[in-house]
């Protein structure tokens, strides 16, 4: 209950500034926000302002049919150790050899979030113990990435009155390459861990953004639009659910003008949901904890989302030292493009930066702008579309076979059909009404066969999935908007009959 | 120049080497120094190499699966499993504190 009050109160603070700013500026952040809403001078009503610090970590797998560094497959549910190779297990006498298709998801990824790509990056070795890292290191890239220094933009609902959207910004730090290590399932009953090697060497985009959020609503929402993002690339298919897209937050509360405060690491979130929420917990237990004179360790704390608090980790003994090595068994990973291009190497050997930009797909940024113009539907309806799997789909065969107008057609799809979904937790796919079914529906609407009551009243039937045609239905209830004039006239006449009075009343004025 | 008791300390429980008697540390100390000798080249303007192959071209493999399905054989190694998968401790099981090992750095 606390980290929703903390929601409101963050969500207002972003009003005041969304009136005087269209975007967050770029760069350090200046604007803070804070937590009581106003700039209320420290000491003067006794009431202190903080401002919470958010960046963020996210692991996401490449959509891959091999791992990064060796030929055993990468799929989600196998046999336990069926999907690894003599490398994945670290045996002596193994090399690792770079998957070509996992630098070309790099570079797509990076180029979709405005970074430099570095034509010339290098692998590393960070070293730690854990039963599911075999090799004692993980070969990962953190000297010289394959990118850094992009940005990622996403919106946010102001008020749901008002139904403004704020565009904000959130840097991206760097992209680098890295192993995924294998999995431990701990086994308390018998004091040990069992340890699959499926996932250990699969390969991972870590995305590192800086601290420009500022708290758990921010926070979802750019990993959301980071989500839609790989999915339109297909560089991560970024199923939380199954570890394809792992996040873990960084956080701090410090006063305004004053340097930024300790911060701790949050990790073992599974959900967007529980992103907002880890974030939000983790905010104001930091400011309890510093408002009742206590102090802030640089540690990592697990969220636990039946509690819905964050909790210091075990196993995380003091500051650990990965000593850092190049990694000698990789030169350096060398990209080309347009100009660069040698020109007697053989294709298959060569990655082409341009070639890689000019074949990616539109983004969701820019499939929202070219619904909004192509149908005229509000930019927070190109949001929902675009959220929903599936729902910009439906809609354009939708708003294909109708006469209805888009702008109309987005409120069925919108209050209708999409409420109903949720409610049952359905997806679109499942959907027992199709995009032709709630056309045909929408044209008897759009004809004045039927009222707008009606085809309320007849999509709730259509729900049932008896196979029934909305025509078919309106027949055999007989919901048809009566057409025939002498028969309205006989209906009004008979209504003004039975109510004399106050019909002399009207007349009367 | 002598490596602190902390480093030492550290390195054990880092890279859990046993340094294991004087002899031990006098000899890393040795290495270390035979190491410095590196400094007494001129390294201004050169570019630091990581290692004499970083002109090479990496090679690039297509992403097809080749590897894997070996879960017998992998498993050969373990000392214990169950079910097809490997068993370890609950956790990593930290080295003792200095204070409560047996080792030479104690009385150093």
């Amino acid at each position: 209950a606390a980290a929703r009050g903390c929601c409101g109160v963050w969500r207002r603070a972003w009003q005041r500034r969304a009136r005087g700013l269209a975007s967050a500026p770029r760069g350090r952040r200046d604007v803070a926000c804070n937590a009581r809403g106003g700039a209320v001078p420290a000491g003067k009503s006794g009431l202190a302002s903080w401002v919470p610090v958010v960046g963020l970590e996210i692991h996401a797998q490449i959509s891959s049919n091999s791992k990064l560094f060796s030929g055993s497959q990468v799929q989600f549910a196998a046999p336990p150790n069926s999907l690894v190779s003599f490398f994945d297990a670290s045996l002596p006498g193994t090399l690792p050899v770079l998957n070509r298709r996992c630098v070309e998801a790099a570079v797509m990824t990076g180029l979709a979030l405005n970074c430099s790509i570095n034509k010339k990056s290098l692998f590393d070795r960070k070293h730690y113990f854990y039963a599911d890292l075999p090799a004692g290191y993980q070969i990962t890239q953190q000297r010289v990435p394959i990118a850094v220094n992009g940005s990622l933009s996403y919106s946010l609902c102001t008020d749901n009155k008002i139904s403004q959207m704020v565009t904000k910004t959130v840097r991206i730090k760097q992209i680098q390459l890295e192993q995924d290590s294998g999995k431990s399932l701990h086994d308390d009953t018998r004091s040990q861990t069992l340890v699959d090697l499926n996932r250990a060497g699969v390969g991972l985009m870590e995305v590192v953004m800086e601290p420009d959020m500022c708290c758990g609503e921010e926070a979802a929402a750019a990993v959301r639009e980071l989500q839609l993002i790989l999915q339109t690339l297909g560089s991560s298919q970024a199923v939380m659910a199954e570890g394809q897209l792992r996040v873990d937050a960084n956080i701090s509360v410090h006063h305004p003008e004053e340097p930024y405060g300790v911060r701790t690491e949050v990790k073992n979130i599974n959900s967007i949901r529980f992103l907002a929420k880890a974030i939000d917990y983790e905010i104001q237990r930091q400011i309890e904890e510093l408002k009742n004179g206590g102090m802030i360790l640089n540690e990592t704390r697990a969220f636990d989302s039946k509690l819905g608090c964050t909790i210091p980790m075990r196993d995380k003994e003091g500051k650990q030292d990965y000593r850092f090595m190049p990694e000698p068994n990789l030169p350096p990973l060398i990209l080309y493009d347009e100009k660069s291009l040698p020109a007697n190497m053989n294709h298959q050997q060569v990655v082409n930066i341009d070639w890689i930009r000019e074949r990616l797909p539109d983004l969701p940024s820019v499939k929202r702008a070219k619904l909004v113009e192509q149908y005229g539907i509000l930019p927070e309806h190109s949001f929902t579309l675009l959220n929903e799997d599936g729902l910009t789909e439906f809609f354009e065969n939708v708003v294909k076979k109708t006469q209805m107008k888009p702008k109309k057609v987005i409120g069925w799809i919108l209050n209708n059909l999409l409420s109903y979904l949720k409610q049952h937790s359905l997806t679109v796919k499942e959907s027992p009404v199709s995009s032709f079914l709630l056309a045909d529906l929408l044209n008897l609407l759009e004809k004045k066969e039927i009222s707008s009551t009606v085809a309320k009243q007849v999509l709730a039937e259509l729900w049932k999935g008896e196979g029934k045609t909305p025509l078919e239905i309106v027949k055999e209830k007989k919901l048809e908007l009566i057409q025939d004039q002498k028969e309205l006239e006989e209906i009004c006449q008979a209504v003004i009959d039975g109510q004399e009075n106050e019909v002399i009343m009207m007349v009367l004025g | 120049q002598k490596v602190a008791l902390a480093v030492l300390d550290h390195l054990e429980q880092l890279a859990l080497v046993d340094f294991r008697d004087a002899e031990g540390i006098e000899r890393l100390q040795k290495a270390i120094q035979f190491a410095d000798h590196l400094h007494e080249v001129n390294t201004d303007g050169v570019e630091p190499m990581d290692s004499v192959l970083e002109d090479r071209c990496l090679y690039l493999r297509e992403d097809d699966v080749t590897e894997g399905n070996c879960t017998k054989d992998l498993l050969k190694n373990a000392r214990e499993k169950v079910e097809e998968y490997f068993v370890a401790p609950p956790g990593n099981i930290p080295l003792p504190k200095l204070e409560e090992r047996e080792t030479v750095l104690q009385g150093s």
